[in-house]
Formats: structure tokens, C-alpha cells, sequence
């Protein structure tokens, strides 16, 4: 892939991932990622 | 003065990274977790946020509960982290940073006669690792729910060998109510994290091979990632050394930026020309 095509790629990527965390900053997303985070997963630990 | 091979400068980072990522060493003492703000950030690696020592979220764990969950079907801030870890730096998180890989690294140095999977069976079970990624984790906690609204978090409940091991073992040892609730659900995880240890003592990686939805993700974004490698066609005489050392099975002089490349550095410790570089010296 030619240099000037794969930054194209990169840029975008970022951009879009960047856009991406500021959507789901606005939608309170990380305050779930937190709360979900902060309490023992039984599902994951293999109880619940 | 002996030069440091590629390889060993890689396993002092997987060691640094674990010991990072799993910094709440006082969790593993009093067997809880960590509760602090940043478990509102996802880290780049398969860590159970239920390890005691966790102090940031897995974004495989985080990425299911948001999806089964009732407020949200798509988790754009999930989704966003882990573009951004695969464009920065694709699959090097799987070679350096993950700490389950580490624990596959591990295993595989105990000495034992190693188990070659024929080349067909190899290139379909690789597969395998994006039904886990497109199933497990986002179609059926997105669509299968119970009658209040909720879904699975099926990848962590059924499969997770990070989360038995690094979650579920320790807070049970020290969790005696825990410790009281264990029942089949528990028994099945153990005995799929039992399987993989051992499988990781005969195959280099199986989990990553074959199973791990991350390094799935990362993979799409492997082939633009800022960190790359490149041969020098010119330098190469196509002895296949390089492929020869390659343990994740990659065609070194055919498809050096394949997405099954962990960049372990391998092939570079391995050629004798010195002809396979980081992007860096081609940028």
C-alpha cells in the first residue's frame, strides 16, 4: 500500500475513533464502562 | 558488547505491562477490586475487571455489558478505544503488552514435545477467533434478551480464561461467600481455562490462534497500524529462517504485515541479513 494511502487510512481511522469516544463521552457510556468496572462481574469470574 | 535480542527486551515489557495493568496489588490481599475513576477507561489488553489487581476495564468485557444492557445496542466509546489501540498500534499489544499472551509465552517454555497443527486444520481454526468476536460478544448479548430487557455477556460467562484465572480464582480464594456460590458455571470455566493452559504447553498461543476476539478486533487494523514491519527484498536471500522462527505461523517474506503477526520480533532476532525492519527506518 503506498505511503500516502496508508496515512489516509490512519488519519480516518483516528478520526473516526476519536469521534467515536466523544460520542460515547456524551452518552454517559464511560459512567457504565466505570460502574460496570467498579462491582464484581459474576458472569466473569464463573458464579453468576 | 552482546547485543539484547529483540525477544528478551519483549518479555521484560510483558512483565512491566502485567505488573501495570494489574497494579492494585492490595486487591489480591484483601480479595476485592479496585474501585477508583480509572476503571472507566478500557485498557488495551484482555484483563478481566474483576481481577483484583485491575485498575482500568476490559474492553471485550466492557464492549458486551454495554451491548446487553437496555440503554445502548452500540457501544460507540468501547468501539472507539479499541480503534484507536489498533490503529496506534494493532496487533503489538497481543506480542506486548497482553498479559494472558505473556501467560501463553510462559507455558510454551515448558519443555515438551510440541504439537504441529496440520496447515488446513490451522488456517480454519483461525477463523474461529472472528465467530468468537462477531457472536459471543456482539450479535447474541446484543439480540438474545431476558424478559426484563438484559442480555449475556456470553464471551465472559461461557469462554473468558482470563477472567477465571485472573478474576474468578483469586477473589475466591480469599472470598469466602464467593466461594460458597460456585456451582457448574464455574466448573465448565475452569476446566475451559484448564484446557487452554495445557494446549498453550503443546501450541505456541493457542488462545490467540484461535479464540481471542481482541486480537480479532485488532487484526482489521493491523495492516495500517503505526507500528509496522517491512523486509528488504534487495537484503533477502529467502533462506526462511524468518519463517521458520515465526510461532504464530506467518509468511514472512510473502505477508510480513499479516494480521496474525503479534511483531514478537522473532523473524528479526532470527534473519541473518538483518533485512526485516520496523516501519520506523522505512518512514
Amino acid at each position: 500500500m503506498k505511503k500516502r494511502k496508508l496515512w489516509v487510512v490512519r488519519c480516518a481511522v483516528l478520526l473516526a475513533a476519536v469521534l467515536c469516544i466523544g460520542i460515547g463521552v456524551i452518552r454517559g457510556e464511560h459512567k457504565d464502562v466505570e460502574k460496570k468496572a467498579t462491582n464484581i462481574c459474576l458472569q466473569c469470574i464463573g458464579i453468576g | 558488547m552482546k547485543k539484547i535480542k529483540k525477544t528478551t527486551k519483549r518479555s521484560f515489557i510483558q512483565l512491566i505491562a502485567a505488573v501495570l495493568v494489574n497494579g492494585y496489588a492490595i486487591g489480591f490481599q484483601r480479595g476485592s477490586i479496585f474501585t477508583g475513576k480509572s476503571k472507566a477507561l478500557c485498557v488495551p489488553v484482555l484483563n478481566c475487571y474483576s481481577c483484583p489487581g485491575a485498575l482500568g476495564a476490559c474492553p471485550i468485557g466492557s464492549l458486551q455489558s454495554i451491548v446487553s444492557g437496555y440503554k445502548y445496542r452500540v457501544s460507540f466509546y468501547v468501539l472507539g478505544m479499541l480503534m484507536l489501540f489498533g490503529i496506534l498500534l494493532g496487533r503489538v499489544v497481543c506480542g506486548f503488552l497482553c498479559p494472558f499472551g505473556l501467560l501463553q509465552d510462559l507455558l510454551y517454555k515448558i519443555p515438551a514435545k510440541k504439537l504441529n497443527v496440520p496447515g488446513k486444520v490451522d488456517k480454519c481454526l483461525r477463523y474461529l477467533k472472528y465467530v468468537v468476536l462477531f457472536l459471543l460478544v456482539i450479535l447474541l448479548p446484543t439480540l438474545i434478551r431476558d424478559e426484563f430487557g438484559f442480555g449475556t455477556t456470553y464471551f465472559c460467562k461461557y469462554v473468558c480464561p482470563a477472567g477465571t484465572l485472573g478474576g474468578g480464582i483469586p477473589l475466591l480464594i480469599k472470598n469466602e461467600g464467593l466461594r460458597q456460590t460456585i456451582g457448574a458455571l464455574f466448573q465448565w470455566k475452569l476446566t475451559v481455562l484448564i484446557v487452554i493452559m495445557v494446549l498453550a504447553i503443546l501450541i505456541y498461543r493457542p488462545f490467540c490462534k484461535y479464540l481471542c476476539p481482541l486480537g480479532a478486533f485488532y487484526s482489521f487494523f493491523h495492516k495500517f497500524s503505526l507500528y509496522r514491519l517491512s523486509v528488504d527484498k534487495e537484503q533477502c536471500v529467502d533462506c526462511g529462517v524468518c519463517e521458520r522462527a515465526c510461532k504464530m505461523g506467518v509468511e514472512v517474506t510473502k505477508e510480513i504485515n499479516s494480521p496474525e503477526c503479534i511483531r514478537c520480533g522473532a523473524c528479526m532476532d532470527a534473519c541473518p541479513k538483518g533485512c526485516i525492519h520496523g516501519e520506523s527506518k522505512g518512514m
